[in-house]
């Protein structure tokens, strides 16, 4: 084990898959002269030539919707968005043609095609570059939403959505590139749909992903100290397909269900869960599942503002001590 | 004669049989679609056929094409089979996507032909893509996208062409401007006459014909086409013909006279126009296109029973084909 950044953990995945499989490319704005706004394609372009390492225009429709056309015919594309935010701009391709291509085209089709978004809150970055959009993508059939917390998870999820036969949005978090954290050596995949127990407890359980999950480990940290309270703590790692199993599981032991993460609360992966949690296991429950997220505000750019409307390590802690009623 | 080059006979016959195809094919459809056999919306092609007959002429089989809203033409002419087509518009399962695709969504990409598209203009870049792909393995496949007018005033119009011809792509970009988006007239919603000129803004060459004469597409076509493969890059070329029939089958068309629309039909009628110009000129006999109007009414008669015949599919065929390997959950 070796203890590297979360995008120097993205950048040997890449290396990695591009070795192994001169199909991968990856294009996007500013990547491959800049190295990438986070320096996550630092590198790239001189083992890999300005060909498979490529800048585009500022084109996001044209980006992804050529993304989606290169890997109709035969090549496995790597698309970065440079902002999560900026799927916006190109959303048609992706809920019109990356979603339904496969399905609407009865099978014909294979969309081996990787969109790299990076999300989240960091540095007062403001109302159009801070989302997190996953609860999106989980609404439209048809596409796979990864969001690792750190930087095994990182590359092991990287290097299983570039393999992947179906198009993958890769949420990579903008406040996580600088972290590090253990990475195994060699080659290795970390299964896309299958969530991590991350923390074993008996009293609660805290499904998070992404960032968040960092902060809901230091509640747990807390709640143990403080309230002698023992929270278990579920990584997601991959909203789409959902491991509800894991959850459940968890839940059956624990009776308790917390949801975290920072996007807005309202229609969030937060709701879903608990919509799913009380159909399947509601005889379990012994008090009401309570899910932690943004505040229904774009983000604001004032640091005490920004900072108000993202939950905090203790709007987790709180939310556990109201679950346990 | 098209240039300085002789058009084979082999090649007049395929332009006249696949010409009569579509338009029987769509004709059958429009009665089929009125008599209640058939779901959802179609578009037809009627009145267009020279425009995708002979650009698809231009091309291989393991050429690439992207489509539109009006697709069956583009579909038949780059060579697929009128009975699993007609299967598809009628939702069985035996059609080109099992019946999940239907008129908007035909595709057949063992013919390299990625689809039609519901989004107009939703099939620009998927063309620059495959262009891209093509490029990257240093293959000499050709991407052709086509078009309507309606569908150059998308964003994707833009940013597909620019993408193009910055790099130097093997893409044909073909308008069919065909006087009508949807429902408004061109000049109501374009501010240019002729498509083609936007090709300037991209550095890019273009060509104008006119589309319903399938000796001019085809002549351009094969100019671009030629360009494409050689890696000199993208081609615009625009060819004006005219939408004989209502944006959808039951469009009351309050928008255009009858007039209009039978003076078409009679002065600009791609078929006809290809006869008036191979009996006298004897490119090709009598019985030569007799024959093809027999084969075509075969096929035809041939594809509705194929497709009446064709069962539906089971309804849990609706939870297939959405994932490669692992089917999504349906609980």
């Amino acid at each position: 084990m070796r203890n590297i950044s979360f995008s120097q953990a993205t950048l040997e995945a890449m290396q990695e898959e591009m070795r192994r499989d001169e199909r991968v490319f990856i294009m996007g704005e500013d990547i491959a002269s800049q190295g990438g706004i986070f320096g996550q394609f630092k590198g790239l372009p001189k083992e890999f030539g300005l060909e498979r390492v490529r800048d585009t225009p500022i084109s996001e429709t044209a980006l992804v919707g050529a993304g989606i056309g290169a890997a109709l015919a035969g090549a496995v594309p790597v698309v970065d968005m440079h902002f999560a935010d900026f799927i916006g701009v190109t959303m048609d391709e992706v809920l019109n043609q990356m979603a339904k291509i496969r399905y609407m085209f009865g099978g014909q089709a294979t969309l081996p095609l990787v969109l790299r978004a990076p999300d989240g809150v960091t540095r007062s970055a403001a109302a159009q570059h801070s989302q997190s959009l996953e609860a999106w993508f989980l609404h439209i059939p048809g596409l796979k939403v990864v969001i690792p917390s750190n930087p095994a998870d990182a590359k092991g999820l990287l290097k299983a959505a570039i393999r992947d036969q179906n198009p993958v949005i890769y949420f990579e978090h903008k406040d996580l590139f600088s972290k590090k954290g253990p990475v195994p050596d060699g080659d290795y995949l970390t299964p896309i749909g299958k969530a991590a127990v991350v923390r074993e407890g008996k009293d609660v359980t805290i499904v998070s992903y992404s960032a968040m999950l960092g902060k809901c480990l230091e509640a747990a940290d807390q709640l143990g100290s403080l309230h002698g309270i023992e929270a278990e703590v579920i990584d997601l790692r991959t909203i789409v397909p959902m491991d509800m199993e894991t959850i459940y599981e968890s839940v059956k032991k624990t009776h308790r269900l917390v949801v975290a993460h920072e996007a807005v609360k309202t229609g969030g992966v937060g709701g879903e869960i608990a919509a799913s949690v009380s159909e399947n296991i509601l005889e379990y429950l012994d008090a009401p599942i309570i899910r932690v997220g943004a505040a229904f505000t774009p983000i604001p750019f004032s640091p005490p503002l920004e900072k108000r409307v993202i939950p905090q390590v203790e709007s987790i802690v709180e939310a556990v001590l109201r679950a346990r009623w | 004669m098209v240039g300085n080059k002789a058009i084979s006979t082999d090649l007049l016959q395929d332009w006249y049989y696949h010409m009569l195809l579509i338009r029987r094919f769509e004709e059958a459809i429009n009665e089929k679609f009125l008599a209640g056999d058939i779901p959802g919306f179609v578009h037809l092609y009627i009145g267009e056929e020279a425009t995708g007959v002979g650009v698809c002429s231009a091309l291989n089989r393991t050429d690439y094409i992207t489509s539109t809203h009006r697709g069956h033409g583009h579909t038949l002419a780059k060579g697929a089979e009128a009975k699993r087509c007609m299967a598809e518009l009628y939702g069985r399962k035996t059609g080109y996507c099992k019946g999940k695709g239907g008129s908007m969504h035909i595709a057949d990409f063992g013919i390299g032909m990625l689809g039609a598209n519901g989004v107009v203009g939703g099939g620009f870049n998927l063309a620059v893509g495959a262009a891209l792909a093509v490029q990257l393995r240093k293959g000499s496949e050709v991407a052709v996208c086509f078009f309507g007018d309606g569908a150059s005033n998308r964003g994707t119009f833009h940013e597909g062409l620019n993408m193009a011809a910055v790099w130097k792509l093997p893409v044909v970009f073909v308008c069919e401007n065909n006087q009508w988006a949807s429902t408004t007239p061109i000049h109501e919603a374009t501010a240019v006459t002729d498509i083609c000129v936007r090709a300037s803004s991209y550095a890019m060459p273009s060509a104008m014909v006119d589309g319903n004469d399938v000796f001019a597409v085809y002549e351009a076509a094969v100019e671009a086409v030629e360009r494409a493969r050689r890696g000199e890059g993208p081609t615009l070329v625009e060819c004006k013909t005219y939408r004989i029939k209502g944006h959808f089958v039951g469009d009351p068309e309050q928008y255009r006279t009858r007039e209009e629309v039978m003076s078409q039909m009679e002065s600009n009628d791609p078929i006809k126009k290809f006869l008036e110009r191979v009996l006298p000129e004897k490119l090709l006999t009598e019985e030569q296109l007799q024959a093809i109007e027999q084969r075509v009414a075969e096929e035809i008669e041939e594809a509705i029973r194929f497709a009446e015949e064709s069962p539906y599919p089971d309804p849990e065929e609706a939870f297939d084909d959405l994932y490669v390997e692992e089917e999504a959950s349906h609980a």
